[in-house]
């Protein structure tokens, strides 16, 4: 019987994790007006959707490549990868509503990017509905991967251009600062995309348990 | 007449002390915090949740990595 050994990205995953959390409070950040020290959500909202949007890719590509090979384990990824990504994608809509209370006055506004995502989140809802409703393992495997295709080319100018092609209060559109790869400043760059990295490590981690959780719930269906 | 010079100095500048004040442009932050220590306090709490967190998983990931060696022993 093989031992069992912590792979060596989950160590990395647990250091990067502690610097986030640790230089995420305890680093300077720019003195801004309105912002204060709520700049300091940035380390910890945008890893989310960093996150989410890596899951949501990787499961469009395990849902054509089910398409193509009707291999059923490629599914398996599909819906295990879309289950973490809606996890996060929730987190992130929680931590961007209790920074827009303390910014805007407000839990939520009617912005383009916070509809646009609300609707984006409900349309990959329906994902598990669809799922649910359906007995037969080959029809729900086909009918699901298609859905989250094209779940996933809605989602996308949802999210990324539609907000962009109006005004937004939300940093990072219109003329809003902040978050730009550019004039972010530099000790924060540090933190931000450590954030990112550890982020989405984490949620590849909880992706892979999920997965062989499922993995070992139908290797037990087969044996008894 | 013979203070009058001070008299002015001083209350001009007495005048001008708030707006000195403006003209800093401070900006709040958790300047207080910082130097009280406290703000280390709420960093540790969360390395704490952090550590509980990490110890759940890993203790998670071995169990699941038992039962697929269970499993393929019975296959």
């Amino acid at each position: 019987m093989n031992k069992y050994k912590l792979a060596w990205w989950k160590v990395v995953t647990i250091i990067l994790l502690y610097y986030t959390v640790i230089g995420g409070f305890l680093i300077p950040v720019p003195r801004l007006h309105i912002l204060n020290e709520s700049i300091r959500m940035n380390y910890f909202h945008v890893p989310m959707w960093f996150a989410m949007i890596s899951l949501f890719t990787y499961s469009v590509w395990s849902s054509i490549q089910y398409l193509r090979t009707h291999n059923i384990d490629f599914d398996d990824k599909a819906v295990e990868s879309v289950k973490v990504a809606f996890f996060f994608g929730c987190l992130g809509l929680v931590t961007g509503m209790i920074w827009a209370n303390a910014t805007w006055g407000a839990f939520w506004t009617n912005d383009p990017k916070l509809n646009n995502t609300a609707i984006g989140l409900l349309i990959y809802s329906a994902y598990f509905v669809l799922r649910g409703s359906l007995e037969d393992e080959t029809q729900r495997g086909r009918l699901s991967a298609v859905y989250n295709i094209f779940a996933f080319a809605v989602f996308i100018p949802l999210i990324f251009i539609l907000p962009r092609m109006s005004d937004s209060l939300h940093p990072g559109s219109g003329n809003n600062p902040t978050f730009r790869l550019f004039d972010t400043s530099h000790n924060m760059k540090l933190v931000v995309y450590t954030a990112i990295i550890s982020f989405i490590a984490l949620s590849w981690w909880l992706y892979t348990l999920f997965l062989r959780i499922r993995a070992i719930k139908k290797l037990r269906d087969e044996i008894f | 007449m013979k203070y009058s010079k001070v008299t002015i100095l001083l209350a001009l500048v007495l005048f001008s002390l708030p707006s000195l004040g403006q003209g800093n442009d401070v900006v709040e932050m958790a300047d207080v915090l910082r130097q009280d220590g406290k703000i280390y306090t709420v960093v540790f709490g969360l390395v704490i949740i952090l550590t509980a967190m990490i110890i759940l998983l890993i203790r998670m990931d071995r169990k699941i990595f038992r039962l697929e060696q269970d499993l393929k022993r019975e296959k």
